[in-house]
């Protein structure tokens, strides 16, 4: 009996995952959004879910998306890809397969970033990637773009930077050894760094683990070997832990970061021990002008703190795909045909002017655009200091 | 040298948070015989509750002053954190218990309820993160070169506090014998008119509590709150308990401070990209000279 | 023929999915899923091996389908693909199917080699403190995967796609899928075939009494290293699996969740129980998959019965929330997983007259 209920149970499971999902009234525009809810970095899956929904409300208040002179609602679709790779391939092809999603937006993480965007090339589906900086993502896959600009890129651009700001001679590097963007980040810069100031000027290159709070042991060592000052290619919730511990150890020198810096939360958690320092990013959050500004109050209003690069970087992808399928002239019923268009829309943009700069892609589908330097002022603001673009 | 010493201190107080975890494992594991997985997240629910009461008794409405907050906050903490402690034995772990279970399945639901109080704080709380509002001044004493805060210097006092006090309630006081009764014979011990739930209740208080105890201490010196954050502590903890000798205090309390210098001493001179390598290979050394933890007494199996 | 009727029927079933996925009624995203569970089994049932059988509590079992999986993917990499790392391939791409069988053996191999970071230490060590040289073994493995650069460290390693495209240019089949099986149905046959054999009836006595066991004179030490090859190389088989179906591997996937979760499966079905373990990794993957369905069909109702304030919506962060609540009461009900530690044929011995197993 017990048995015959338990075949019951899993067969009426597998038909429900074989069943199609119900369909909506009415043709919608679907976007998937694979990113990681729960896991490592909740925090990302929130700032892209929020900033996506503050695009969707914002177009479908309006009537919705209007492609060929008719309006369609938005559709998003958000799965939790918990920051696992097997999880993020399941997902895409569950938004792939049963949700029938014209394009995607996410992953956010390298590590589910890869793989999915390995999906998406197989199914020809196209897919953005706001955040992931591993090349291996957008590498020959065609139909894979990326918002965030690359290590490569960014890296000298630090680099550069410090020298010039602080006079640096020397410098030291903190990162997370198993976060590929931030040891990407830290092996570009240490080879930057060393291509300018000779071999030995990154007098000390350690990292730490995942979900570690102490850094002591580290700085300590690193003090020691008294650099001008120390990169900290590191997500903003390791900063604000990082900084303030280095100050308790006497540090004086300034620190460098990274794009991941770029959220408010940064300020809130890390207090004083932040301010004066400087990171290169996206976008200048104080001072903004047009719709990057537009993009910041309306989010500021809605959730009640100001977007990190996430947000701005997902709005960007969104928007990105919005206008391909707005090229497109009209929706088409069928839904690879519908892909296709996106995916060469995509390819094709000239000059998209997103709210953190602007960009187009490469051959690789990889964003050429401009960096910024930014500044922690006084008042804990983010204020612009200069822009680098690539030559 | 003096980097060595700066060093030292860094473990001290990086091994109190580990101690101070250890010991709520190896009490509970002393009595039952139950790894309690659930404990790293218990230590963080303390560090939340510790944010929640005191941005509470903070606000303008009570507008307490900061010495009266801290003062007021620490018994808070661990009181209610021990309630939850406490609730997590009686709705999960006792049922199961009771129906005989074999003590791996109970080690698994504990691992199931971590898993309900992650997420479930972050479901309904956000992922935002949080951070303590500043209850202590906070100074830098230099010694020579050496850079000490006092929150550290706290920090150490209280962990060596706390195991003085457990060291005291567990041999000298009349419920520390109970507690050991239990672990000596769990049967025998209604038979002796000790009330067995009673003392099983006492020990998960008074675990959770020091887990809330270092919960409020840790968001204190590492100030960001995130529903992650007692998970890779907690197994840390698991380690350092197991390696002085689990189900003994001493152990639990001199284990923390020796997993702490040893990832910090690994960290410092060997290079840090290698650090759990290392760091975990010495631990297996350890183990391997001593298959029952350091204060950990070989059991002898009767056939 | 009765007897080997549920065999039959297994067989059947498995031709029947790789048909229907041949003919492409079962979507990539289904394939998927069942493949996953597939991994999953194998996954779980080696690890029941030394956390069922044998009475230990190893936490550290992802460990060892990291090692299978970037063993495998090497391997596969250097025999069928040219790469940067290894050159030009060894074979011919068009041998992949044929040779694939050979990475999955070595994938195996490595990984029970490692298995002897834990069980060498396991002959004087039990109990928990076993569990945490497990553990330490776990962290060592990914220590060490992270600090290679050559294959990749942090970044990953991919490139196993393109000997799964050369094997579907031999012949257009679902391959990952039949391997799967394949895999699965070895990993079966081999602890079913153990723990019948004379070293299986010295793993039982080591789990029962060790002391008993070593006077009865077996030889516990090579009992243990058995056991822990076998579990740790079915577990590489898993991950080198894994490499394939995903196309891509990374050290961090094998953490210590990933151990946990193998502890989930093995106590949910129960301690020595191969059918239960299989029933428990199967039901536990097809939950975390059907929760993605159900969790938005759940917050419409409740939205429709307005138990929810419209501005709150139950996102998928309550699938981790509702899964452990779920397995908690489950076990409250069945304290000692689905079967215990009783195969199905034990607990419905009517069963037997349908099965042969060897």
């Amino acid at each position: 009996m017990l048995k015959k209920n338990a075949c019951v149970f899993v067969l009426s499971c597998l038909s429900a995952l074989c069943a199609p999902t119900a369909l909506a009234a009415g043709p919608t525009i679907k976007v998937g959004f694979p990113i990681p809810l729960t896991g490592e970095i909740p925090k990302v899956g929130e700032s892209s879910k929020f900033a996506a929904e503050l695009y969707r409300e914002e177009i479908n208040a309006a009537g919705g998306l209007e492609v060929g002179g008719k309006k369609y609602p938005l559709e998003f679709i958000f799965e939790d890809n918990e920051s696992k790779p097997e999880t993020a391939v399941n997902v895409t092809l569950k938004l792939i397969e049963r949700d029938n999603v014209l394009a995607i937006v996410g992953p956010q993480s390298s590590r589910q970033a890869v793989p999915a965007a390995a999906v998406a090339n197989d199914n020809e589906v196209p897919m953005i990637t706001p955040w992931s900086t591993n090349p291996e993502a957008t590498k020959d896959k065609p139909w894979v773009f990326r918002a965030a600009f690359l290590d490569p890129f960014q890296a000298p651009v630090a680099a550069d930077f410090a020298a010039k700001q602080f006079g640096a001679k020397t410098s030291a590097v903190l990162f997370e050894i198993s976060n590929d963007y931030s040891k990407g980040l830290a092996d570009n810069f240490k080879s930057a760094w060393e291509n300018r100031h000779g071999k030995g000027s990154v007098v000390a290159f350690e990292s730490h683990g995942p979900k570690d709070q102490d850094f002591s042991a580290q700085l300590t060592k690193m003090i020691a070997a008294k650099p001008d000052f120390i990169f900290l290619p590191e997500n903003y919730s390791f900063a604000a832990l990082i900084i303030p511990q280095a100050r308790d150890l006497g540090f004086k020198a300034s620190f460098m970061g990274s794009d991941a810096w770029g959220s408010a939360e940064l300020m809130k958690l890390c207090g004083n021990a932040c301010k004066g320092q400087f990171f290169s990013t996206h976008y200048a959050a104080a001072g903004a002008q047009g719709k990057t500004k537009e993009f910041i109050d309306k989010y500021n209003k809605k959730y009640g703190y100001v977007p990190d690069d996430v947000a701005a970087l997902t709005w960007d992808a969104v928007t990105l795909i919005a206008g391909a399928v707005q090229k497109a002239g009209a929706l088409d019923g069928n839904t690879r045909a519908m892909r296709k268009k996106i995916r060469d829309n995509l390819a094709t943009v000239q000059e998209f002017k997103g709210i953190t700069g602007d960009m187009r892609f490469d051959a690789q589908g990889d964003p050429i655009k401009c960096a910024v330097i930014v500044a922690i002022d006084d008042k804990g603001d983010f204020t612009f200091k200069e822009s680098v673009c690539p030559k | 040298m003096e980097l060595f010493l700066q060093q030292c201190v860094n473990a001290l107080q990086w091994g109190s948070f580990y101690a101070l975890i250890a010991l709520g494992y190896t009490l509970v594991y002393g009595v039952l015989r139950l790894i309690n997985f659930a404990h790293g997240d218990i230590f963080m629910v303390g560090a939340y509750i510790a944010f929640f009461v005191s941005t509470a008794l903070l606000a303008p409405g009570l507008g307490l002053s900061r010495e009266w907050t801290l003062a007021l906050t620490i018994p808070l903490t661990m009181i209610l954190t021990s309630l939850v402690g406490v609730t997590l034995e009686r709705i999960a772990y006792r049922p199961l218990m009771r129906k005989g279970a074999h003590r791996l399945y109970v080690v698994v639901t504990a691992l199931m309820c971590g898993l309900v109080l992650e997420n479930g704080n972050l479901a309904l709380l956000g992922a935002s993160r949080k951070t303590l509002p500043p209850l202590l001044e906070k100074n830098v004493y230099d010694f020579g070169g050496i850079a000490v805060t006092n929150l550290k210097l706290w920090v150490i006092f209280a962990a060596a506090l706390v195991f003085f006090v457990l060291h005291f309630v567990v041999t000298k006081t009349r419920i520390g014998m109970a507690m050991r009764a239990v672990s000596w014979d769990k049967f025998a011990l209604p038979l002796m008119g000790i009330p067995l739930d009673s003392v099983i209740v006492f020990t998960f208080t008074l675990g959770s509590g020091v887990a809330g105890l270092g919960g409020m201490l840790f968001a204190m010196s590492y100030p960001v709150l995130e529903p992650y954050m007692g998970a890779m502590t907690g197994w840390k903890a698991f380690i350092a308990a197991v390696v002085g000798g689990i189900g003994d205090i001493r152990g639990a309390f001199v284990g923390g401070f020796l997993l702490a210098f040893v990832e910090i001493m690994v960290a410092a001179f060997l290079p840090s990209t290698f650090r759990d390598l290392f760091a975990f290979s010495i631990l297996l050394l350890i183990l391997w000279r001593r298959p029952t933890g350091i204060f950990g007494k070989p059991q002898t199996t009767k056939i | 023929m009765q007897r080997y009727a549920l065999n039959i029927f297994f067989l059947v079933a498995a031709v029947v999915l790789v048909a229907l996925a041949q003919v492409g009624w079962l979507d990539r995203y289904v394939l998927t899923v069942i493949t996953f569970i597939g991994i999953n089994c194998i996954f779980a049932v080696s690890l029941n091996v030394v956390n069922g059988y044998m009475g230990e509590f190893s936490c550290g079992h992802g460990g060892f389908m990291c090692v299978g999986a970037y063993a495998g993917s090497l391997l596969s990499v250097a025999f069928f693909t040219d790469s940067r790392l290894f050159g030009a391939s060894l074979f011919p791409p068009e041998s992949a199917p044929f040779l694939f069988p050979l990475v999955l053996v070595g994938a195996s191999l490595a990984a029970a080699l490692f298995g002897l970071i834990v069980a060498l230490p396991s002959f004087n060590t039990r109990d928990d403190y076993l569990a945490i040289i497990t553990i330490a073994a776990n962290y060592i493995i990914i220590s060490v995967v992270e600090n290679i650069d050559a294959i990749g460290g942090p970044r990953g390693f991919s490139g196993m796609k393109r000997a799964v495209n050369a094997m579907s240019d031999v012949a257009e089949l679902p391959w990952m899928l039949i391997w799967t099986i394949v895999g699965l149905f070895v990993c079966v046959v081999t602890i079913r075939r153990l723990m019948t054999s004379t070293y299986g009836k010295g793993i039982s006595a080591v789990s029962q009494n060790e002391v008993a066991a070593e006077m009865m004179g077996i030889n516990t030490n090579r009992v243990k290293i058995m056991a822990f090859m076998v579990s740790s190389g079915l577990a590489g088989l898993s991950g080198a699996l894994y490499a394939h179906v995903y196309g891509y591997v990374n050290a961090q996937s094998f953490n210590i969740l990933k151990s946990t979760e193998g502890l989930v499966m093995v106590y949910l079905g129960g301690m020595g129980s191969t059918s239960g373990v299989l029933m428990a990794a199967v039901a536990f993957t097809l939950l975390v998959e059907l929760l993605r369905f159900v969790i938005p069909w759940l917050n419409d109702i409740l939205h429709a019965a307005s138990l929810l304030p419209a501005s709150y919506e139950l996102s998928q962060i309550w699938k981790w929330v509702f899964i452990p609540l779920l397995l908690i009461l489950l076990m409250q009900f069945r304290p000692e997983g689905l079967l215990g530690n009783r195969e199905l044929t034990q607990v419905f011995p009517r069963l037997k007259r349908w099965i042969t197993f060897k």
